[in-house]
C-alpha cells in the first residue's frame, strides 16, 4: 500500500538531495571541525557554509545562528537565557496555544516562582494585540510567542508584537519551527531577538535545530561545555545533520513560492472538498492568516483516533487533537483555548501537506474520508440526536 | 501510536452488533461527549431469560468501539445473572488485552452492562450514586473504590488509566490517593494468586492426599484424581465409596468444598468411572 503522508507538521521526509549531501559526513569525512588538521578543517568549512545557508533563509547574519539539537532545545535556551540575563525581572508572557516546548517550560517556570501570563486566543485562534500590550510590565523579562501554530497553522503577528515588547525594553522570542520554510521571514525587517527553528520540519533529519540570536543580545548558554558555537552551546557539532539543515534551508528558500502556490492550492482543494462532502464539519482557526500547508478540520460526533486508524487502513497519515491521541485524556490545549466545543474538539483532524504531495493523493483522501466519517457516525450514539438538533436549527 | 492487539483492530474495523435493539428489555448510556467517549447498550431477552440480542452504539476511540463490540458478543446467549458477572478484565481479556492507558474503555463497557441490567431490573444505575471525586470526568468515589478493588490498582496513574479520574486538572489526585489507601488498608483487595496449571494440579493432588483420602480410607473407601481440565476436577471413587449410594453427595459436598477453600474458588468436582 502506498503511503499518503499528510502529517508534515509532525515531521517531514528527508529530501533526497539532503540525504545525499550529508552521507559523506557519516562515512568518509568524520573529522571534528574543531581539530587543527586539514581532515577536520574541511568539515569545519562545510559547517560554516551551512550556517550561512540557515542564516539566509531568515535574513540573518551567520554569526547570529547557533546550532542546537532540536526546536525544543532552542526554545529552552532562549527563554532560560532571557531570564538569566535579566535577573531582576520575574515575569514572562506567552500564549495558551504554544507548543509543549514552550508551554511546559512556562508552567515549570511558574512553579519556580516566576509570574506567568498566558494570553488567550479567540475562537479563530487569534491574539488580541491590545490585550497583549497591556500584559507587558516593567517586570517582564521575555515574551515568547509562536510564529505559526503547529495544530491550526494560524499565524501570529509576531513582528508587531516584538516591536511593542522592544519599546518597553523586553526581550522577544518566537518559536518559528512551523513557519520557517513555509512563509517568508526576514529578520532585518523586524526586531525579534530570538527565533527557534527545527530541521525535521523542513526536510532535514531529526535531531538538529538552530537558535537565531540577534547580534548584541545578551546571552547565557543552556549547555555548558567546550568552545563550540563560540561558547554559546557546548557539545561537539552534529556535523552531518548541520550540513543537512543548511541544504534543507537552501531548498526550502527555493521552494517557498511553490509552498505558497501549489501546496496551498492542494490544501485548499482538500479542505473545500471535505467541507463540501461531509455534513457538520468545520475548519478550526483563522483561514486567512494561516500557513499554506495546514488544515485542521473537526468532524462532529466522531472521535479523532477512530478516524485516524480508519485512514491508516488506506495508508493515509494525519494527526488529531482528540483526547485519545494526546495521551492526556483531554482534547488538545490549542482547541480548548479556542473554545472549540467538545462535540467538535474530539473529532479534529489535522492535515499538513508538503511539496511532495500530489493532486492524486489529495483526490484520494477527499474520496475516502467522507465514507469513513459516515461509517463512524453510524456507530455514534450522538449522531442522530445531533442531526435532529441541526435540523431544528439549534446545532 | 497505540499497540492494539489484532483482535482489537479486527473488532474496531468490523464491529459486531452495531445499532439499537427495538423495544429493549435493558438499555443504558454511559459516558458523555465531553469526556470523549460514550456507549449506549441495549439488549433483549428470549423466553428463557437469555440475552438473545444485544446492540451498541459508541462514540469513542478504537478501543472503546472494540470493547463495546466485544461486550455484545460476550453477553449474547447468557442469562442476566451470568452476564452480570462479567468484569472489565473479562472484556479486556476477550480482546487479548488493552493498552494500560486504555483500560477505561473496558471499564466503560462493564458500566454500561451494569446500568443496562439495572434498568432491566428497575433499579437505579449503580454508577450514578455516590459523591463525585473527579469533577473533570464525573467519576464517583464508589466507582474508583470498586475499580481499585477489582483490578488491584496501586497508583493514581493506574486509577486514571482505568477510570480517567485524575486525567484532567489533577485537583482530585489527593482524594484518589486517599481512596486507594483506604481500599488497600481494608485488606478487601482479593489478591487471588494466579495459578499456573501445574501449580493448580499439584495443589489439588496435595489437598486430596492430605485432607480427603485419610478420612475416606477410614471408612474403607478411597479417591483417585484422574485429571484436571480447566476448573473441572475429575475424580474416581474406589472401594467402599464406589458402591455407596451417597458417594455423589459426599464428593460434591466434602471434596469440592475443601478444594474450593484451599485451592481455587471456582473448582468443580466431577466423578468419572474408570
Ligand atoms: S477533578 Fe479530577 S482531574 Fe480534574
Amino acid at each position: 500500500m502506498k503511503t499518503i503522508y499528510l502529517d508534515n507538521n509532525a515531521t517531514t521526509r528527508v529530501a533526497p538531495e539532503v540525504l545525499e549531501a550529508m552521507l559523506p559526513y557519516l562515512q568518509d569525512y568524520y573529522g571534528n571541525p574543531s581539530s587543527m588538521h586539514t581532515f577536520g578543517g574541511q568539515v569545519g568549512r562545510r559547517v560554516r557554509q551551512a550556517r550561512e545557508q540557515v542564516a539566509k533563509i531568515i535574513g540573518a547574519q551567520p554569526e547570529e545562528i547557533i546550532f542546537t539539537s532540536c526546536g525544543t532545545e532552542s526554545d529552552n535556551t532562549a527563554i532560560r537565557s532571557a531570564l538569566a540575563t535579566n535577573p531582576g525581572k520575574r515575569h514572562l508572557v506567552t500564549t495558551r496555544v504554544e507548543h509543549p516546548a514552550v508551554h511546559s517550560l512556562a508552567a515549570r517556570l511558574a512553579q519556580e516562582g516566576y509570574r506567568l501570563t498566558e494570553l488567550p486566543v479567540d475562537s479563530e485562534g487569534r491574539l488580541n494585540l491590545e490585550q497583549y500590550a497591556r500584559s507587558l510590565t516593567p517586570d517582564t523579562a521575555i515574551v515568547s510567542m509562536m510564529w505559526a501554530n503547529n495544530e491550526t497553522g494560524v499565524i501570529f503577528p509576531v513582528e508587531e508584537a516584538a516591536t511593542l515588547a522592544h519599546n518597553r525594553g523586553i526581550l522577544f522570542h518566537t518559536d518559528a519551527v512551523q513557519a520557517v520554510g513555509k512563509i517568508p521571514i526576514d529578520m532585518r525587517a523586524n526586531c525579534i531577538d530570538m527565533l527557534s527553528l527545527s530541521g525535521h520540519k523542513l526536510h532535514a533529519p531529526k535531531g538538529v535545530g538552530a537558535l537565531y540570536l540577534r547580534k548584541g543580545t545578551r546571552f547565557s548558554p543552556f549547555l555548558i561545555g567546550g568552545h563550540q558555537e563560540k561558547g554559546r552551546r557546548g557539545g561537539t557539532e552534529n556535523v552531518p545533520s548541520i550540513i543537512a539543515l543548511g541544504l534543507a534551508c537552501d531548498l526550502a528558500a527555493q521552494k517557498l513560492t511553490t509552498e505558497n502556490t501549489v501546496v496551498k492550492e492542494l490544501r485548499d482543494k482538500l479542505e473545500n472538498a471535505l467541507l463540501d462532502r461531509v455534513p457538520r464539519c468545520r475548519v478550526n482557526g483563522d483561514r486567512v492568516q494561516r500557513l499554506p500547508n495546514t488544515s485542521n478540520i473537526s468532524f462532529e460526533f466522531v472521535e479523532g483516533e477512530a478516524i485516524l486508524l480508519r485512514l491508516d487502513e488506506y495508508g493515509i497519515c494525519a494527526s488529531s487533537g482528540s483526547a485519545c491521541t494526546s495521551g492526556s485524556l483531554q482534547p488538545s490545549h490549542v482547541l480548548r483555548a479556542m473554545g472549540v466545543p467538545f462535540t467538535m474538539a474530539h473529532g479534529s483532524i489535522r492535515f499538513s501537506l508538503s511539496i511532495y504531495n500530489t493532486e492524486e493523493e489529495i483526490d484520494f483522501v477527499s474520496d475516502t474520508l467522507p465514507g469513513i466519517i459516515e461509517d463512524l457516525r453510524a456507530l455514534s450514539p450522538y449522531w442522530e440526536a445531533g442531526d435532529a438538533l441541526c435540523a431544528r436549527g439549534e446545532g | 501510536m497505540w499497540e492494539y492487539t489484532d483482535k482489537v483492530k479486527e473488532h474496531f474495523l468490523n464491529p459486531r452488533n452495531v445499532g439499537e435493539v427495538e423495544n429493549p428489555d435493558g438499555a443504558a448510556t454511559v459516558g458523555s461527549l465531553a469526556c470523549g467517549d460514550a456507549l449506549k447498550l441495549t439488549f433483549k431477552l428470549d423466553e428463557n431469560g437469555r440475552i438473545k440480542d444485544a446492540r451498541f452504539k459508541t462514540f469513542g476511540c478504537a478501543s472503546a468501539i472494540a470493547s463495546a463490540s466485544a461486550l455484545t458478543e460476550m453477553i449474547k446467549g447468557k442469562t442476566v445473572e451470568e452476564a452480570a458477572k462479567i468484569t472489565n478484565q473479562d472484556i479486556a481479556n476477550y480482546l487479548g488485552g488493552l493498552p494500560e492507558e486504555k483500560m477505561h474503555c473496558s471499564v466503560m463497557g462493564r458500566e454500561a452492562l451494569e446500568a443496562a441490567i439495572a434498568h432491566y431490573r428497575g433499579e437505579p444505575a449503580p454508577t450514578e450514586e455516590g459523591q463525585i471525586i473527579c469533577e473533570c470526568f464525573g467519576v464517583t468515589e464508589e466507582e474508583i473504590a470498586r475499580v481499585v478493588k477489582e483490578n488491584n490498582l496501586r497508583t493514581i496513574e493506574e486509577v486514571t488509566n482505568y477510570t480517567k479520574a485524575g486525567g484532567g486538572c489533577g485537583n482530585c489526585h489527593e482524594a484518589i490517593q486517599e481512596i486507594i489507601d483506604r481500599v488497600r488498608s481494608q485488606g478487601k483487595v482479593v489478591t487471588r494468586p494466579k495459578l499456573s496449571n501445574i501449580q493448580k494440579i499439584k495443589m489439588i493432588e496435595e489437598t486430596i492426599d492430605r485432607e480427603i483420602r485419610p478420612a475416606l480410607q477410614q471408612d474403607g473407601g478411597d479417591l483417585e484424581l484422574i485429571d484436571v481440565v480447566g476448573n473441572r476436577v475429575l475424580v474416581a471413587t474406589r472401594g467402599a465409596c464406589a458402591s455407596c449410594a451417597a458417594s455423589h453427595l459426599t464428593l460434591k459436598q466434602v471434596v469440592e468444598a475443601k478444594l474450593r477453600e484451599l485451592v481455587w474458588p471456582e473448582l468443580e468436582v466431577e466423578e468419572v468411572t474408570s
